[in-house]
């Protein structure tokens, strides 16, 4: 399976999935003001992904901004890495947050509420 | 006509401002301000954390005024660009506030006002509850909006959004939001 790795842009996130190591990354910015056409991809990946994942999943989601456009498309993605759990493999999702940043912290707490996996919140300290 | 769009302008550039801008709200416009206010905001801001909460909510009140621009009629006399709008991002005292003003339909009014004083009304946990709810439940509309933008703005500034709506003819009010952080 193609790994996906997309450079982040002022309004898109960096974005590195890669199904051989199981890793999948996120990280930058994400306020494009429609994200349907920026997630659709990597949601249809994670599909395509759940019929084989590896037995270990790790999910590293380290955004300074996202907007609310965005913020449907980030669940889509947590719904197909919650349906990866189901099927009895692990995934682990470390949430990044900035240091003092509750709000960023808060939109992670509110994820975890909303799709039953344990999140790590890991504080970043400059 | 008793609404007059300069004098609406002039009253929404109060204080020491950053930013005003009247005209055409286009994707292209929003990317440009933003990494203007950006910088900007690298200037008079030390603190990393106030930076980003202003600049997440001028994210999310300029997109949500450029997916909810109704534009007006193009008749005889209206000189208004299309997707006409007005923000005015200001320094007042030691807050920072963001207004936003653009025409809507009165049919939309009342449904509008009824929702803005609805997340007035709640408290923090509710406007999180609410949050999670559309964010969870709620289908995107075709604009690519989710219905979220004013709860996540009540919630990041704790309820400090007010808003007017001035009368402008039978068809259209302009709608003024005005954000307090």
């Amino acid at each position: 399976m193609e790994s996906i790795s997309i450079e982040g842009t002022p309004k898109t996130p960096t974005v590195n999935f890669d199904a051989a190591t199981g890793v999948i990354e996120i990280k930058g910015r994400s306020i494009p003001e429609n994200s349907i056409e920026f997630y659709r991809p990597l949601v249809e990946w994670l599909e395509e992904y759940s019929k084989e994942p590896q037995s270990l999943t790790t999910v590293n989601i380290q955004l300074e901004y996202f907007n609310t456009s965005s913020s449907k498309c980030i669940l889509d993605v947590f719904k197909k890495l919650e349906a990866i759990k189901k099927a009895r493999n692990e995934v682990v999702i470390n949430w990044y947050y900035e240091e003092d940043d509750e709000d960023m912290l808060e939109a992670g707490e509110d994820y975890e509420s909303i799709i039953r996996i344990p999140f790590k919140m890991i504080e970043v300290v400059d | 006509m008793s609404f007059n769009i300069e004098e609406r302008y002039t009253k929404m550039n109060k204080g020491e401002v950053l930013l005003a801008y009247k005209g055409s709200i286009t994707a292209e416009l929003i990317t440009n301000v933003l990494g203007v206010v950006e910088s900007k905001l690298d200037h008079v801001i030390d603190k990393s954390i106030t930076k980003k909460k202003i600049y997440n909510i001028l994210v999310e009140s300029l997109q949500n005024l450029y997916h909810h621009v109704d534009d007006l009629p193009e008749l005889a006399g209206n000189d208004m660009d299309i997707h006409f709008g007005i923000f005015v991002i200001s320094k007042v005292g030691d807050q920072y506030e963001i207004r936003t003003g653009n025409f809507i339909k009165n049919e939309k009014v009342k449904k509008l006002k009824e929702r803005l004083d609805k997340i007035k009304s709640l408290s923090k946990d509710e406007l999180k509850e609410l949050y999670k709810f559309v964010l969870n439940n709620q289908k995107f509309s075709d604009k690519g909006g989710g219905g979220l933008g004013l709860i996540d703005i009540a919630r990041r500034t704790e309820g400090r959004v007010d808003y007017e709506f001035d009368d402008y003819d039978d068809d259209y009010s302009f709608f003024n939001l005005n954000i307090t952080i």
